[in-house]
Protein backbone atom coordinates (compact mmCIF):
# COMPACT_ATOMS: atom_id res chain seq x y z
CA UNK A 1 0.00 0.00 0.00
CA UNK A 2 1.56 3.63 -1.52
CA UNK A 3 2.35 5.87 1.66
CA UNK A 4 -0.03 8.76 2.50
CA UNK A 5 0.90 12.40 2.17
CA UNK A 6 -0.04 15.01 3.99
CA UNK A 7 0.57 18.68 4.63
CA UNK A 8 -0.82 21.42 7.37
CA UNK A 9 -2.76 23.32 4.47
CA UNK A 10 -4.75 20.13 3.86
CA UNK A 11 -8.89 20.27 4.82
CA UNK A 12 -9.20 16.66 5.79
CA UNK A 13 -13.24 15.88 5.21
CA UNK A 14 -12.94 13.64 2.49
CA UNK A 15 -9.36 12.19 3.17
CA UNK A 16 -10.43 12.08 7.27
CA UNK A 17 -10.51 8.42 7.97
CA UNK A 18 -7.75 7.54 5.04
CA UNK A 19 -4.83 5.57 6.97
CA UNK A 20 -7.34 5.04 9.94
CA UNK A 21 -8.87 1.25 9.13
CA UNK A 22 -12.33 2.81 8.00
CA UNK A 23 -12.06 -0.14 5.76
CA UNK A 24 -13.06 -2.12 8.44
CA UNK A 25 -16.99 -1.30 9.25
CA UNK A 26 -16.90 -1.55 13.08
CA UNK A 27 -13.55 1.38 12.53
CA UNK A 28 -16.16 3.14 10.06
CA UNK A 29 -18.69 3.01 12.37
CA UNK A 30 -16.50 4.71 15.62
CA UNK A 31 -15.90 7.21 12.92
CA UNK A 32 -19.69 8.30 12.17
CA UNK A 33 -19.86 5.82 9.56
CA UNK A 34 -23.54 5.06 8.40
CA UNK A 35 -24.73 8.18 10.25
CA UNK A 36 -25.58 10.57 7.35
CA UNK A 37 -27.65 7.96 5.63
CA UNK A 38 -29.84 7.45 8.77
CA UNK A 39 -30.24 10.94 8.70
CA UNK A 40 -31.55 10.72 4.90
CA UNK A 41 -33.76 8.40 6.25
CA UNK A 42 -35.16 10.17 8.79
CA UNK A 43 -35.43 13.65 6.71
CA UNK A 44 -35.95 12.70 3.62
CA UNK A 45 -35.06 13.09 -0.28
CA UNK A 46 -35.89 16.55 -0.42
CA UNK A 47 -33.88 17.43 2.55
CA UNK A 48 -30.51 15.49 0.84
CA UNK A 49 -30.71 16.91 -2.34
CA UNK A 50 -31.29 20.70 -1.11
CA UNK A 51 -28.34 19.86 1.38
CA UNK A 52 -26.49 19.00 -1.77
CA UNK A 53 -27.93 22.07 -3.78
CA UNK A 54 -26.75 24.12 -0.94
CA UNK A 55 -23.33 22.86 -0.22
CA UNK A 56 -22.25 23.65 -3.91
CA UNK A 57 -20.99 20.42 -4.23
CA UNK A 58 -19.49 19.79 -8.20
CA UNK A 59 -19.03 16.49 -10.06
CA UNK A 60 -15.39 15.86 -9.31
CA UNK A 61 -15.08 13.31 -12.37
CA UNK A 62 -14.11 16.98 -14.43
CA UNK A 63 -17.02 18.09 -15.31
CA UNK A 64 -17.75 20.09 -12.42
CA UNK A 65 -21.80 19.35 -12.72
CA UNK A 66 -23.59 20.56 -9.70
CA UNK A 67 -24.65 17.20 -8.08
CA UNK A 68 -28.15 18.43 -6.43
CA UNK A 69 -29.11 19.51 -9.41
CA UNK A 70 -28.16 16.46 -11.20
CA UNK A 71 -29.77 14.46 -8.49
CA UNK A 72 -32.84 16.59 -9.06
CA UNK A 73 -33.74 15.80 -12.78
CA UNK A 74 -34.63 11.94 -11.93
CA UNK A 75 -37.88 11.87 -12.71
CA UNK A 76 -40.14 11.23 -9.45
CA UNK A 77 -42.19 9.21 -10.71
CA UNK A 78 -40.72 6.07 -12.85
CA UNK A 79 -41.91 2.72 -14.80
CA UNK A 80 -38.47 1.32 -15.08
CA UNK A 81 -36.43 0.97 -11.68
CA UNK A 82 -34.01 3.59 -11.02
CA UNK A 83 -30.53 3.39 -10.71
CA UNK A 84 -27.60 5.06 -8.99
CA UNK A 85 -24.01 4.57 -10.76
CA UNK A 86 -20.78 4.98 -9.31
CA UNK A 87 -18.21 5.93 -11.76
CA UNK A 88 -14.93 4.64 -10.73
CA UNK A 89 -13.17 4.13 -13.97
CA UNK A 90 -10.86 6.70 -13.22
CA UNK A 91 -9.04 6.44 -16.79
CA UNK A 92 -7.80 10.06 -17.06
CA UNK A 93 -3.79 10.03 -16.79
CA UNK A 94 -2.25 11.92 -14.10
CA UNK A 95 -5.80 10.76 -12.50
CA UNK A 96 -5.10 9.31 -9.09
CA UNK A 97 -7.45 9.61 -6.68
CA UNK A 98 -10.26 7.53 -6.83
CA UNK A 99 -9.00 3.76 -6.12
CA UNK A 100 -7.26 5.96 -2.56
CA UNK A 101 -11.06 6.49 -1.50
CA UNK A 102 -11.70 2.77 -2.18
CA UNK A 103 -8.87 1.34 -0.38
CA UNK A 104 -9.07 3.34 2.80
CA UNK A 105 -12.80 4.17 3.20
CA UNK A 106 -14.79 1.98 0.58
CA UNK A 107 -17.90 2.45 3.09
CA UNK A 108 -17.81 6.03 2.22
CA UNK A 109 -18.87 5.51 -1.33
CA UNK A 110 -21.16 2.88 -0.25
CA UNK A 111 -22.83 5.15 2.28
CA UNK A 112 -23.00 8.02 -0.56
CA UNK A 113 -24.34 5.59 -3.17
CA UNK A 114 -27.78 4.75 -0.38
CA UNK A 115 -27.66 8.44 0.13
CA UNK A 116 -27.98 9.11 -3.58
CA UNK A 117 -30.34 6.25 -3.71
CA UNK A 118 -32.52 8.05 -1.29
CA UNK A 119 -32.80 11.22 -2.99
CA UNK A 120 -33.54 10.06 -6.21
CA UNK A 121 -36.24 6.81 -5.43
CA UNK A 122 -33.50 4.31 -6.51
CA UNK A 123 -33.18 0.92 -4.88
CA UNK A 124 -30.20 -0.38 -6.60
CA UNK A 125 -26.91 1.26 -6.80
CA UNK A 126 -24.04 -0.57 -9.20
CA UNK A 127 -20.18 0.45 -8.03
CA UNK A 128 -17.94 -0.16 -11.17
CA UNK A 129 -14.67 -0.12 -10.47
CA UNK A 130 -12.20 -0.57 -13.91
CA UNK A 131 -10.35 -3.31 -14.79
CA UNK A 132 -7.03 -2.12 -13.68
CA UNK A 133 -8.27 -1.34 -10.10
CA UNK A 134 -9.92 -5.13 -9.60
CA UNK A 135 -7.23 -5.40 -6.92
CA UNK A 136 -9.08 -3.04 -5.10
CA UNK A 137 -12.65 -5.03 -5.54
CA UNK A 138 -12.07 -7.68 -2.78
CA UNK A 139 -11.42 -4.28 -0.45
CA UNK A 140 -14.56 -3.07 -2.10
CA UNK A 141 -16.70 -6.61 -2.06
CA UNK A 142 -16.23 -7.19 1.50
CA UNK A 143 -16.93 -3.63 2.36
CA UNK A 144 -20.64 -4.46 0.54
CA UNK A 145 -20.39 -7.92 2.44
CA UNK A 146 -20.01 -6.16 5.94
CA UNK A 147 -22.82 -3.57 5.06
CA UNK A 148 -25.20 -6.60 3.92
CA UNK A 149 -24.26 -8.45 6.87
CA UNK A 150 -24.99 -5.32 9.19
CA UNK A 151 -28.57 -4.86 7.87
CA UNK A 152 -27.80 -1.57 6.68
CA UNK A 153 -28.22 -2.90 2.82
CA UNK A 154 -30.87 -5.61 1.63
CA UNK A 155 -34.56 -5.26 2.94
CA UNK A 156 -35.89 -3.05 5.55
CA UNK A 157 -32.49 -1.08 5.78
CA UNK A 158 -31.12 -0.17 9.58
CA UNK A 159 -34.42 -1.88 10.74
CA UNK A 160 -36.85 0.37 8.62
CA UNK A 161 -39.67 -1.05 6.99
CA UNK A 162 -40.02 -1.02 3.20
CA UNK A 163 -36.56 1.00 3.01
CA UNK A 164 -34.57 -1.18 0.64
CA UNK A 165 -31.10 -0.44 -0.90
CA UNK A 166 -29.18 -3.38 -2.75
CA UNK A 167 -25.51 -2.54 -4.27
CA UNK A 168 -23.76 -4.74 -6.92
CA UNK A 169 -19.88 -4.22 -7.91
CA UNK A 170 -18.74 -4.72 -11.00
CA UNK A 171 -15.21 -4.55 -12.95
CA UNK A 172 -14.54 -3.39 -16.60
CA UNK A 173 -11.68 -4.51 -18.27
CA UNK A 174 -9.61 -1.41 -19.48
CA UNK A 175 -11.34 0.84 -21.74
CA UNK A 176 -10.79 4.88 -20.79
CA UNK A 177 -13.58 5.43 -22.84
CA UNK A 178 -15.48 3.46 -20.13
CA UNK A 179 -15.58 6.38 -17.80
CA UNK A 180 -18.19 8.88 -20.06
CA UNK A 181 -21.60 7.93 -18.38
CA UNK A 182 -23.00 6.75 -21.40
CA UNK A 183 -20.83 3.97 -22.16
CA UNK A 184 -20.36 3.40 -18.68
CA UNK A 185 -23.64 1.99 -18.52
CA UNK A 186 -22.98 0.06 -22.31
CA UNK A 187 -19.84 -1.83 -20.34
CA UNK A 188 -21.92 -2.34 -17.39
CA UNK A 189 -24.82 -3.98 -20.05
CA UNK A 190 -22.04 -6.15 -21.10
CA UNK A 191 -21.32 -4.67 -24.29
CA UNK A 192 -18.44 -3.10 -26.04
CA UNK A 193 -18.26 0.92 -24.20
CA UNK A 194 -19.40 2.88 -26.66
CA UNK A 195 -21.15 6.08 -25.93
CA UNK A 196 -25.06 6.68 -26.69
CA UNK A 197 -26.19 9.23 -28.47
CA UNK A 198 -28.49 12.26 -26.04
CA UNK A 199 -30.91 12.90 -25.93
CA UNK A 200 -32.18 11.05 -23.66
CA UNK A 201 -30.16 11.60 -20.82
CA UNK A 202 -29.30 9.21 -18.47
CA UNK A 203 -31.28 11.17 -15.72
CA UNK A 204 -34.59 9.41 -18.00
CA UNK A 205 -33.66 6.58 -20.06
CA UNK A 206 -30.18 5.07 -18.56
CA UNK A 207 -29.05 1.99 -17.42
CA UNK A 208 -31.16 -0.77 -18.35
CA UNK A 209 -33.68 1.91 -19.36
CA UNK A 210 -34.19 3.20 -16.19
CA UNK A 211 -33.54 6.90 -14.90
CA UNK A 212 -30.27 6.76 -13.51
CA UNK A 213 -27.84 9.20 -11.46
CA UNK A 214 -23.90 8.81 -12.35
CA UNK A 215 -21.74 10.27 -10.19
CA UNK A 216 -17.89 10.14 -9.80
CA UNK A 217 -16.46 8.07 -7.17
CA UNK A 218 -14.88 11.10 -5.09
CA UNK A 219 -18.80 12.95 -5.56
CA UNK A 220 -20.23 10.31 -4.19
CA UNK A 221 -17.62 9.66 -0.94
CA UNK A 222 -18.37 13.41 -0.56
CA UNK A 223 -21.88 12.88 0.36
CA UNK A 224 -21.83 11.58 3.34
CA UNK A 225 -19.58 14.34 4.90
CA UNK A 226 -21.95 17.01 3.65
CA UNK A 227 -24.96 15.64 5.33
CA UNK A 228 -22.99 15.23 8.64
CA UNK A 229 -21.35 18.98 8.89
CA UNK A 230 -24.42 20.53 6.40
CA UNK A 231 -24.34 21.88 3.55
CA UNK A 232 -23.79 25.30 4.35
CA UNK A 233 -20.79 24.78 6.06
CA UNK A 234 -19.11 22.44 3.55
CA UNK A 235 -19.58 25.28 1.07
CA UNK A 236 -17.92 27.92 3.03
CA UNK A 237 -15.01 25.51 2.94
CA UNK A 238 -14.47 25.62 -0.86
CA UNK A 239 -14.50 28.69 -3.23
CA UNK A 240 -17.53 31.36 -4.54
CA UNK A 241 -19.66 28.46 -6.33
CA UNK A 242 -17.39 25.89 -5.55
CA UNK A 243 -18.27 23.89 -2.25
CA UNK A 244 -15.82 22.24 -0.41
CA UNK A 245 -12.54 20.36 -0.88
CA UNK A 246 -11.31 17.74 -3.50
CA UNK A 247 -8.46 15.12 -4.01
CA UNK A 248 -5.61 16.60 -5.91
CA UNK A 249 -3.32 13.98 -7.34
CA UNK A 250 0.10 15.75 -7.96
CA UNK A 251 2.28 13.84 -9.76
CA UNK A 252 5.75 14.26 -12.45
CA UNK A 253 8.69 16.30 -11.09
CA UNK A 254 7.89 17.68 -7.42
CA UNK A 255 9.36 16.29 -4.31
CA UNK A 256 6.81 15.28 -2.86
CA UNK A 257 4.28 13.82 -5.23
CA UNK A 258 0.93 12.02 -3.59
CA UNK A 259 -2.80 12.65 -3.24
CA UNK A 260 -3.98 15.60 -1.05
CA UNK A 261 -7.03 16.93 -0.15
CA UNK A 262 -7.07 20.84 -0.70
CA UNK A 263 -9.80 23.33 -0.43
CA UNK A 264 -11.66 24.00 -3.59
CA UNK A 265 -9.90 27.51 -4.96
CA UNK A 266 -6.70 26.97 -3.56
CA UNK A 267 -3.59 28.14 -5.00
CA UNK A 268 -2.07 26.11 -7.89
CA UNK A 269 1.47 27.55 -7.47
CA UNK A 270 1.39 27.17 -3.40
CA UNK A 271 0.04 23.29 -4.32
CA UNK A 272 3.23 23.08 -6.21
CA UNK A 273 5.42 24.66 -4.49
CA UNK A 274 4.63 24.43 -1.25
CA UNK A 275 2.30 21.18 -0.74
CA UNK A 276 3.80 19.27 -2.78
CA UNK A 277 7.61 20.41 -2.15
CA UNK A 278 8.40 21.97 -5.02
CA UNK A 279 10.28 21.03 -7.94
CA UNK A 280 12.40 17.52 -7.59
CA UNK A 281 16.18 18.59 -7.58
CA UNK A 282 15.55 22.63 -7.82
CA UNK A 283 15.32 22.13 -11.56
CA UNK A 284 13.31 24.56 -13.10
CA UNK A 285 9.63 24.06 -13.94
CA UNK A 286 8.32 24.35 -17.47
CA UNK A 287 4.72 23.67 -17.75
CA UNK A 288 1.58 22.01 -16.21
CA UNK A 289 -1.06 20.03 -17.24
CA UNK A 290 -3.23 21.15 -14.25
CA UNK A 291 -6.49 18.60 -14.13
CA UNK A 292 -5.32 15.84 -15.53
CA UNK A 293 -4.24 14.79 -19.63
CA UNK A 294 -7.11 16.35 -21.51
CA UNK A 295 -6.60 19.60 -19.59
CA UNK A 296 -5.14 22.26 -21.76
CA UNK A 297 -1.39 23.35 -20.47
CA UNK A 298 -0.05 26.30 -18.05
CA UNK A 299 3.14 27.91 -18.61
CA UNK A 300 5.10 28.57 -15.54
CA UNK A 301 4.08 32.15 -15.02
CA UNK A 302 0.78 31.54 -15.30
CA UNK A 303 -0.10 29.40 -12.52
CA UNK A 304 -1.05 31.73 -9.38
CA UNK A 305 -4.44 30.63 -9.91
CA UNK A 306 -7.23 29.28 -7.65
CA UNK A 307 -8.27 25.34 -8.19
CA UNK A 308 -11.64 25.54 -8.89
CA UNK A 309 -13.91 25.13 -11.48
CA UNK A 310 -14.45 28.77 -12.54
CA UNK A 311 -11.06 30.17 -12.15
CA UNK A 312 -9.38 27.16 -13.95
CA UNK A 313 -11.94 28.20 -16.79
CA UNK A 314 -11.03 32.08 -16.87
CA UNK A 315 -7.61 30.86 -16.67
CA UNK A 316 -8.05 29.26 -20.12
CA UNK A 317 -7.87 25.36 -18.95
CA UNK A 318 -9.64 23.08 -16.73
CA UNK A 319 -9.89 21.81 -13.47
CA UNK A 320 -11.21 18.37 -14.81
CA UNK A 321 -10.25 15.47 -12.48
CA UNK A 322 -7.85 17.19 -10.24
CA UNK A 323 -4.21 15.38 -11.43
CA UNK A 324 -2.00 17.96 -11.54
CA UNK A 325 0.88 17.10 -13.36
CA UNK A 326 3.88 19.07 -13.32
CA UNK A 327 6.63 18.94 -16.20
CA UNK A 328 10.78 20.60 -15.54
CA UNK A 329 12.44 21.99 -17.98
CA UNK A 330 13.88 18.78 -19.29
CA UNK A 331 10.73 17.22 -20.74
CA UNK A 332 10.37 17.74 -24.69
CA UNK A 333 6.50 19.41 -24.93
CA UNK A 334 6.63 18.84 -28.41
CA UNK A 335 6.80 14.45 -26.85
CA UNK A 336 4.87 15.20 -24.23
CA UNK A 337 2.11 16.14 -26.97
CA UNK A 338 2.56 13.29 -28.82
CA UNK A 339 2.86 10.77 -25.82
CA UNK A 340 -0.82 12.60 -24.59
CA UNK A 341 -2.22 12.09 -27.85
CA UNK A 342 -0.74 8.71 -28.15
CA UNK A 343 -3.16 7.41 -25.22
CA UNK A 344 -6.10 8.97 -26.77
CA UNK A 345 -5.98 7.59 -30.08
CA UNK A 346 -5.25 4.41 -28.41
CA UNK A 347 -8.49 4.47 -26.39
CA UNK A 348 -10.45 6.47 -28.70
CA UNK A 349 -13.68 3.83 -29.26
CA UNK A 350 -13.60 4.36 -33.12
CA UNK A 351 -17.70 4.94 -32.92
CA UNK A 352 -17.62 8.29 -34.47
CA UNK A 353 -15.63 9.25 -37.13
CA UNK A 354 -14.06 12.64 -35.81
CA UNK A 355 -12.78 11.34 -33.08
CA UNK A 356 -11.40 7.90 -34.31
CA UNK A 357 -9.80 9.63 -37.36
CA UNK A 358 -8.80 12.61 -36.09
CA UNK A 359 -6.94 11.07 -33.27
CA UNK A 360 -5.23 8.74 -35.36
CA UNK A 361 -3.73 11.67 -37.78
CA UNK A 362 -2.63 14.09 -35.12
CA UNK A 363 -0.60 10.74 -33.51
CA UNK A 364 0.64 10.49 -37.25
CA UNK A 365 0.77 14.07 -37.75
CA UNK A 366 3.06 14.42 -34.12
CA UNK A 367 5.08 11.21 -35.01
CA UNK A 368 6.38 12.31 -38.52
CA UNK A 369 7.27 15.89 -36.68
CA UNK A 370 9.01 14.15 -33.73
CA UNK A 371 10.51 12.14 -35.54
CA UNK A 372 12.01 15.49 -37.32
CA UNK A 373 9.83 15.02 -40.78
CA UNK A 374 7.57 17.43 -39.72
CA UNK A 375 6.81 20.41 -43.47
CA UNK A 376 5.74 24.43 -42.54
CA UNK A 377 2.02 22.82 -43.23
CA UNK A 378 2.24 20.75 -40.21
CA UNK A 379 1.38 22.83 -37.10
CA UNK A 380 -1.11 24.17 -39.30
CA UNK A 381 -2.17 21.14 -39.86
CA UNK A 382 -2.75 19.76 -36.37
CA UNK A 383 -4.29 22.63 -35.66
CA UNK A 384 -6.93 22.95 -37.95
CA UNK A 385 -7.58 18.74 -37.27
CA UNK A 386 -7.57 19.47 -33.53
CA UNK A 387 -9.90 22.21 -34.15
CA UNK A 388 -12.27 20.16 -36.67
CA UNK A 389 -12.94 17.45 -33.88
CA UNK A 390 -14.15 19.92 -31.34
CA UNK A 391 -17.46 19.56 -30.86
CA UNK A 392 -18.22 17.04 -33.22
CA UNK A 393 -18.12 14.30 -31.68
CA UNK A 394 -20.45 11.52 -29.68
CA UNK A 395 -18.68 11.96 -26.53
CA UNK A 396 -16.16 14.55 -25.03
CA UNK A 397 -13.24 11.91 -25.83
CA UNK A 398 -12.54 13.96 -29.29
CA UNK A 399 -12.51 17.36 -27.21
CA UNK A 400 -9.92 15.47 -24.62
CA UNK A 401 -7.70 14.98 -27.31
CA UNK A 402 -7.83 18.24 -29.25
CA UNK A 403 -7.85 20.53 -26.01
CA UNK A 404 -4.39 19.89 -25.17
CA UNK A 405 -3.03 19.80 -28.37
CA UNK A 406 -4.01 23.11 -29.21
CA UNK A 407 -2.55 24.36 -25.73
CA UNK A 408 0.90 22.71 -26.55
CA UNK A 409 0.86 25.03 -29.42
CA UNK A 410 -0.69 27.52 -28.70
CA UNK A 411 2.17 28.27 -25.45
CA UNK A 412 5.17 26.41 -27.11
CA UNK A 413 4.93 27.40 -30.62
CA UNK A 414 8.50 27.96 -30.63
CA UNK A 415 9.61 24.49 -29.28
CA UNK A 416 7.11 22.94 -32.54
CA UNK A 417 8.95 25.13 -34.35
CA UNK A 418 12.20 24.32 -33.89
CA UNK A 419 11.48 20.77 -34.77
CA UNK A 420 10.82 21.90 -38.42
CA UNK A 421 14.45 23.08 -38.49
CA UNK A 422 16.26 19.92 -39.53
CA UNK A 423 15.44 18.88 -35.98
CA UNK A 424 16.72 14.83 -35.85
CA UNK A 425 16.02 12.88 -32.88
CA UNK A 426 18.04 10.32 -31.38
CA UNK A 427 15.28 8.55 -29.21
CA UNK A 428 14.06 5.41 -31.06
CA UNK A 429 10.58 5.86 -33.01
CA UNK A 430 7.55 5.38 -31.47
CA UNK A 431 5.91 3.03 -33.33
CA UNK A 432 2.77 0.96 -34.11
CA UNK A 433 3.94 -2.18 -32.67
CA UNK A 434 4.00 -0.69 -29.12
CA UNK A 435 0.65 0.22 -30.03
CA UNK A 436 -0.39 -3.33 -31.61
CA UNK A 437 0.87 -4.86 -28.43
CA UNK A 438 -1.53 -3.24 -26.57
CA UNK A 439 -4.58 -5.15 -28.28
CA UNK A 440 -2.42 -8.11 -27.77
CA UNK B 1 -15.16 -27.06 -22.78
CA UNK B 2 -15.44 -24.93 -20.08
CA UNK B 3 -13.99 -26.87 -16.53
CA UNK B 4 -16.86 -27.31 -14.09
CA UNK B 5 -14.67 -24.88 -12.18
CA UNK B 6 -14.80 -22.31 -14.68
CA UNK B 7 -18.82 -23.12 -15.01
CA UNK B 8 -19.42 -22.86 -11.33
CA UNK B 9 -17.22 -19.45 -10.88
CA UNK B 10 -20.20 -17.88 -13.89
CA UNK B 11 -22.89 -19.33 -12.21
CA UNK B 12 -22.42 -17.78 -9.39
CA UNK B 13 -21.37 -14.29 -10.57
CA UNK B 14 -24.62 -14.59 -12.81
CA UNK B 15 -27.20 -14.65 -9.33
CA UNK B 16 -25.68 -10.90 -8.71
CA UNK B 17 -26.14 -10.01 -12.37
CA UNK B 18 -29.93 -8.84 -14.13
CA UNK B 19 -28.92 -10.63 -17.25
CA UNK B 20 -26.69 -13.05 -18.59
CA UNK B 21 -25.39 -10.36 -21.48
CA UNK B 22 -24.24 -8.19 -18.58
CA UNK B 23 -21.90 -10.97 -17.66
CA UNK B 24 -20.38 -10.96 -20.84
CA UNK B 25 -17.21 -9.10 -19.52
CA UNK B 26 -16.74 -10.66 -15.89
CA UNK B 27 -17.44 -14.36 -17.67
CA UNK B 28 -14.53 -13.82 -20.39
CA UNK B 29 -12.20 -12.86 -17.17
CA UNK B 30 -13.10 -15.42 -15.83
CA UNK B 31 -11.69 -17.52 -18.47
CA UNK B 32 -8.98 -15.64 -18.67
CA UNK B 33 -7.90 -16.07 -14.86
CA UNK B 34 -7.96 -20.00 -15.72
CA UNK B 35 -5.96 -19.99 -19.09
CA UNK B 36 -4.54 -16.94 -19.22
CA UNK B 37 -6.61 -16.19 -22.64
CA UNK B 38 -9.81 -16.34 -24.08
CA UNK B 39 -9.68 -18.38 -27.62
CA UNK B 40 -11.75 -19.57 -29.99
CA UNK B 41 -13.07 -22.50 -28.15
CA UNK B 42 -13.84 -20.54 -25.10
CA UNK B 43 -15.84 -17.52 -26.74
CA UNK B 44 -17.59 -20.94 -28.35
CA UNK B 45 -18.32 -22.49 -24.59
CA UNK B 46 -19.41 -18.59 -23.61
CA UNK B 47 -21.69 -18.00 -26.42
CA UNK B 48 -23.73 -21.15 -25.28
CA UNK B 49 -23.47 -20.83 -21.69
CA UNK B 50 -24.83 -16.63 -22.09
CA UNK B 51 -26.72 -17.18 -24.79
CA UNK B 52 -24.83 -14.73 -26.81
CA UNK B 53 -23.56 -14.83 -30.34
CA UNK B 54 -19.85 -15.48 -30.84
CA UNK B 55 -19.75 -12.18 -32.60
CA UNK B 56 -21.18 -9.88 -29.87
CA UNK B 57 -18.58 -11.93 -27.58
CA UNK B 58 -15.59 -10.79 -29.80
CA UNK B 59 -16.37 -7.65 -30.17
CA UNK B 60 -16.26 -7.26 -26.56
CA UNK B 61 -13.57 -8.94 -26.14
CA UNK B 62 -11.25 -6.91 -28.29
CA UNK B 63 -12.97 -3.60 -27.30
CA UNK B 64 -11.25 -3.94 -23.48
CA UNK B 65 -7.81 -3.80 -23.39
CA UNK B 66 -7.59 -6.23 -20.61
CA UNK B 67 -9.16 -9.51 -22.56
CA UNK B 68 -6.84 -11.29 -24.65
CA UNK B 69 -7.50 -13.12 -27.39
CA UNK B 70 -3.82 -14.29 -27.62
CA UNK B 71 -1.70 -17.16 -25.55
CA UNK B 72 0.01 -15.57 -23.10
CA UNK B 73 3.16 -16.74 -20.38
CA UNK B 74 2.77 -17.80 -17.42
CA UNK B 75 2.91 -14.25 -16.08
CA UNK B 76 1.99 -10.93 -17.64
CA UNK B 77 3.69 -7.92 -17.08
CA UNK B 78 1.56 -4.68 -18.47
CA UNK B 79 4.12 -1.33 -18.11
CA UNK B 80 2.49 1.68 -18.06
CA UNK B 81 3.31 4.00 -20.86
CA UNK B 82 1.04 7.36 -19.83
CA UNK B 83 2.86 10.78 -19.54
CA UNK B 84 3.33 11.08 -15.80
CA UNK B 85 4.78 7.34 -16.09
CA UNK B 86 6.62 8.36 -19.06
CA UNK B 87 8.33 11.96 -17.30
CA UNK B 88 9.03 9.85 -14.45
CA UNK B 89 11.57 7.43 -16.39
CA UNK B 90 8.61 4.81 -17.27
CA UNK B 91 11.23 4.03 -21.09
CA UNK B 92 14.21 3.28 -18.73
CA UNK B 93 11.79 0.37 -16.74
CA UNK B 94 10.46 -0.41 -19.97
CA UNK B 95 14.11 -1.08 -21.48
CA UNK B 96 15.49 -2.11 -18.73
CA UNK B 97 12.69 -4.98 -18.57
CA UNK B 98 12.60 -6.37 -21.90
CA UNK B 99 16.21 -6.49 -21.69
CA UNK B 100 16.99 -8.92 -18.90
CA UNK B 101 14.11 -10.91 -20.00
CA UNK B 102 15.43 -10.60 -23.52
CA UNK B 103 11.54 -9.96 -25.26
CA UNK B 104 9.73 -7.04 -26.27
CA UNK B 105 6.31 -5.56 -25.56
CA UNK B 106 3.71 -7.33 -26.95
CA UNK B 107 5.95 -10.57 -27.09
CA UNK B 108 6.58 -13.65 -24.58
CA UNK B 109 9.69 -15.05 -23.95
CA UNK B 110 10.77 -17.97 -25.20
CA UNK B 111 10.95 -19.95 -22.01
CA UNK B 112 7.17 -18.95 -21.27
CA UNK B 113 7.66 -17.06 -18.18
CA UNK B 114 6.48 -13.61 -19.29
CA UNK B 115 4.50 -11.64 -21.85
CA UNK B 116 5.42 -8.19 -22.08
CA UNK B 117 2.56 -5.60 -22.88
CA UNK B 118 2.05 -1.84 -22.68
CA UNK B 119 -0.53 -0.70 -20.97
CA UNK B 120 -2.36 2.98 -20.92
CA UNK B 121 -2.59 5.03 -17.40
CA UNK B 122 -2.76 2.64 -14.41
CA UNK B 123 -3.63 5.42 -11.99
CA UNK B 124 -0.55 5.19 -10.27
CA UNK B 125 0.81 8.79 -11.35
CA UNK B 126 2.15 9.72 -7.86
CA UNK B 127 3.81 6.59 -7.24
CA UNK B 128 5.73 6.70 -10.65
CA UNK B 129 6.66 4.62 -12.88
CA UNK B 130 4.19 2.15 -12.32
CA UNK B 131 3.62 -1.50 -13.79
CA UNK B 132 1.57 -4.26 -12.84
CA UNK B 133 1.89 -8.28 -12.73
CA UNK B 134 -0.62 -10.46 -12.49
CA UNK B 135 -2.71 -8.15 -11.57
CA UNK B 136 -0.55 -6.85 -8.72
CA UNK B 137 0.43 -2.81 -8.80
CA UNK B 138 4.02 -2.20 -8.28
CA UNK B 139 5.00 1.54 -7.79
CA UNK B 140 7.92 3.76 -7.56
CA UNK B 141 10.00 1.77 -9.70
CA UNK B 142 13.87 2.13 -10.46
CA UNK B 143 16.04 -0.80 -11.78
CA UNK B 144 16.76 -2.02 -8.73
CA UNK B 145 13.46 -2.80 -7.53
CA UNK B 146 12.39 -4.13 -11.04
CA UNK B 147 15.03 -6.54 -10.41
CA UNK B 148 13.77 -7.52 -7.62
CA UNK B 149 10.37 -7.49 -8.26
CA UNK B 150 10.81 -9.79 -11.68
CA UNK B 151 13.06 -12.58 -9.42
CA UNK B 152 9.80 -13.12 -7.52
CA UNK B 153 8.18 -14.51 -10.62
CA UNK B 154 9.26 -17.94 -11.66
Amino acid sequence: MPTLVSHPDEVKIISRRFGAGAADIEKYLELDGYKAVQMAIEKGAEWVINEMKISGLRGRGGAGFPTGLKWSFVPKQSEKPKYVLVNGDESEPGTCKDHVIFLHDPHSVIEGTMIAGLAIGAKMGFIYLRGEYRYLLKVVEKAVADAYAKGFLGKNIFGKEGVDFDIVTQTGAGAYEVGEESALMESLEGKRGVPRIKPPFPAVVGLYGGPTVINNAETIASAPHILLMGGEAYAKVGSERNGGTRLFGISGHVERPGVYELPMGYNLKKAIYEVAGGVKGGRKLKAVVPGGSSCPVLKADELDVGLDFDQMGKAGTMLGSGGIVVLDETVSIVEFALRTIKFYQHESCGWCIPCREGTDWLKKTLTRFYNGYGNKKDIANIQYLAENMMGRTFCPLGDAAAMPTLGFIKKFREEFEEYLEGHRTEKALITTEEMIGAAH
Amino acid sequence: MLTAEERREIEIKLADYPNKQAMSIESMLIVQRHRGWVSDESLGDLSELLGLSVADLDGVATFYNLIRRRPVGRHVAMVCDSVSCWIMGGERIRDRLCSRLDTTLGETTADGRFTLLPIVCLGACDHAPAMMIDGKLYEDLDEQRLDEVVARYK
